[in-house]
């Protein structure tokens, strides 16, 4: 008995020395943020009724990429999230995709940029990526235009074994690939729409338009 | 056998390091198993308070295969925190990480043992595993999955 008094003694000691911290990282963060937060209550005089918003499902650019201790997912009482970084300050420098969907980053552009240096390897900054440059266009029936697979800008981040054979055989045409399948995550859909741009975005893989005869009407853009 | 053994089922090496004395690194082990106790303590029920249609980050991963039955938060691994310092390839193929989420069947005593998060995280290319809130800080109460892509709503909604 006594020794479990003991243990709940310690356990709100801890409790109050970690929210104390907390604290003070909190304010830190209110002090530093604290003149563009008045600016903004300032701007958007007679706001419509919260419910009535115009773009109800569309999120909005200041709604996206929100600190961890408001997104919904992270803890706010516990005191490492107040550590980690807002996706908002990270992407702040990189290059935007259109897309309403994501995380707004076009990371292609970000990486040819020099924006970002991701290391090939665990540990040498040094070493360079081995990129493959070879397109493959998969004709797309109907008035969708036809889809160009860019093996270069795969190869920049991934290696030929996180594709082949598992997800893809590595001959044109030997895979059957759908939108459905897609959207449900498989095939493209292993990386487009959870990790890498998402399925939103049709015109970055359907960019190759066609005539009415079907034929490719340009090149592919690249 | 050792309970670090890479042949044994990881809840079995996990119940008996619990009991464990003769583990290699029983010093962040004694601390692990005294921070898990106020970890539980410090678990405040603040589901309610998170929004029914949670703004969660693109590509944040929720791992809690175990951690809250365990009785710490779950981990959100942030994804495309990581991109910006690592191509796919390191984790992927070099260090053989699945693309699945909760698919890699990681324990802390795997990563004590220098396996999955802890090939990086060890005071060395990243911190180390003492601040255990980095990772696990996760809202009770989340399945495992990532979260923010057209799949957390459902299919069609793309
Ligand atoms: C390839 C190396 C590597 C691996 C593997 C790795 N990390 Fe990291 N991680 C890093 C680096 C580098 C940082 C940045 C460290 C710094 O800021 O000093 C980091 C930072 C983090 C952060 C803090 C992000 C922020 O906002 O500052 C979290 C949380 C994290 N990692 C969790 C994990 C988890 C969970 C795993 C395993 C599922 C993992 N990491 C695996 C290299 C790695
Ligand atoms: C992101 C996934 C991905 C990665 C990474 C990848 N490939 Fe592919 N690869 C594909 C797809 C998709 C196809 C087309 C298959 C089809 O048309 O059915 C393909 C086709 C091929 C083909 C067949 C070409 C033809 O004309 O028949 C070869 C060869 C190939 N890949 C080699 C490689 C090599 C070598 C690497 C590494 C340098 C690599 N791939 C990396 C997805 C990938
Ligand atoms: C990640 C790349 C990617 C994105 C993004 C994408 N598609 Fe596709 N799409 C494909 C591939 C690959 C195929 C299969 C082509 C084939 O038949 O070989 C396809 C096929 C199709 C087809 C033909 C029918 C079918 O289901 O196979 C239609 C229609 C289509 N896409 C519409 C869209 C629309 C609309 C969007 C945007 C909301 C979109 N796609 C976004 C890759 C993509
Ligand atoms: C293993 C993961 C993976 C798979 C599978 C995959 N991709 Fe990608 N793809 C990426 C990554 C990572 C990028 C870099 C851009 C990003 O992350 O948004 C990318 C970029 C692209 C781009 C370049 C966009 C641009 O703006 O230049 C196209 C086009 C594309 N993918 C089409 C496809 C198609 C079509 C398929 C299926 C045949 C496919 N991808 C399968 C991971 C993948
Ligand atoms: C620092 C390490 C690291 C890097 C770099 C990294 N990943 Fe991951 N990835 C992970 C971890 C960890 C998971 C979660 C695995 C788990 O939950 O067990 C994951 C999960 C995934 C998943 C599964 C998502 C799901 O819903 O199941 C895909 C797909 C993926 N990564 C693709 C990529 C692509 C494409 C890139 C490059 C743009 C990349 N990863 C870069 C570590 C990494
Ligand atoms: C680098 C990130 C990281 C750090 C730091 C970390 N963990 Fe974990 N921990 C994980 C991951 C990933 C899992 C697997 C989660 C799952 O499957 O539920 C895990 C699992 C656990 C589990 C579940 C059972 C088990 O033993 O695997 C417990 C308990 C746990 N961690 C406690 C701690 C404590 C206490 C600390 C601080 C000493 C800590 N962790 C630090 C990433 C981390």
């Amino acid at each position: 008995m006594t020794v479990n008094k003991g243990r709940i003694f310690a356990a709100l000691a801890a409790m109050a020395i970690f929210s104390g911290a907390l604290a003070t990282v909190m304010s830190e963060k209110g002090e530093a943020h604290a003149a563009p937060a008045t600016k903004q209550d300032a701007a958007p005089a007679a706001a419509p009724a919260a419910v009535n918003t115009f773009n109800r499902l569309l999120k909005g650019a200041g709604e996206r990429n929100l600190p961890p201790t408001e997104d919904g997912i992270h803890d706010p009482a516990n005191p490492g999230t107040a550590l980690l970084q807002t996706p908002r300050d990270a992407f702040s420098t990189l290059s935007k995709s259109t897309g309403a969907m994501g995380n707004g980053v076009n990371w292609v552009e970000a990486l040819k940029n020099n924006q970002i240096n991701p290391r090939y390897d665990r540990l040498n900054p040094a070493e360079e990526a081995v990129v493959f440059d070879l397109d493959i266009v998969r004709e797309v029936k109907g008035s969708m235009p036809n889809v160009v697979y860019p093996h270069d800008r795969h190869t920049m981040w991934l290696d030929c074994s996180n594709c082949h054979p598992d997800i893809f055989i590595p001959q044109k045409g030997a895979n059957q690939i759908s939108m459905a399948q897609i959207v449900m995550g498989e095939k493209c859909g292993v990386c487009h729409g959870k990790v890498a741009f998402p399925v939103g975005e049709c015109r970055r893989c359907h960019s190759q338009n066609k005539d009415a005869s079907g034929a490719p009407a340009a090149k592919a853009k690249k | 056998m050792a309970p670090w053994d890479p042949k044994r089922s990881p809840a079995e090496s996990a119940r008996s390091a619990r009991g464990a004395t003769s583990c290699p690194s029983s010093g962040l082990l004694a601390r692990f198993r005294r921070v898990r106790r106020w970890m539980l303590f410090a678990l405040p029920p603040l589901a309610f308070l998170a929004p029914m249609d949670a703004p969660a980050e693109y590509a944040d991963v929720v791992i809690n295969n175990n951690s809250e039955r365990e009785g710490v938060r779950p981990v959100i691994y942030p994804h495309w925190f990581h991109r910006i310092r690592f191509r796919c390839k390191v984790c992927h193929s070099e260090l053989g990480f699945e693309m699945k989420a909760g698919g890699n069947n990681i324990t802390m005593l795997g990563l004590m043992d220098g396996k999955h998060c802890g090939m990086c995280h060890n005071g060395d290319v990243a911190w180390s595993l003492e601040n255990c809130n980095r990772c696990h800080s996760g809202l009770p109460g989340l399945k495992t999955g990532i979260r923010g892509g057209h799949q957390s709503t459902g299919p069609g909604e793309y």
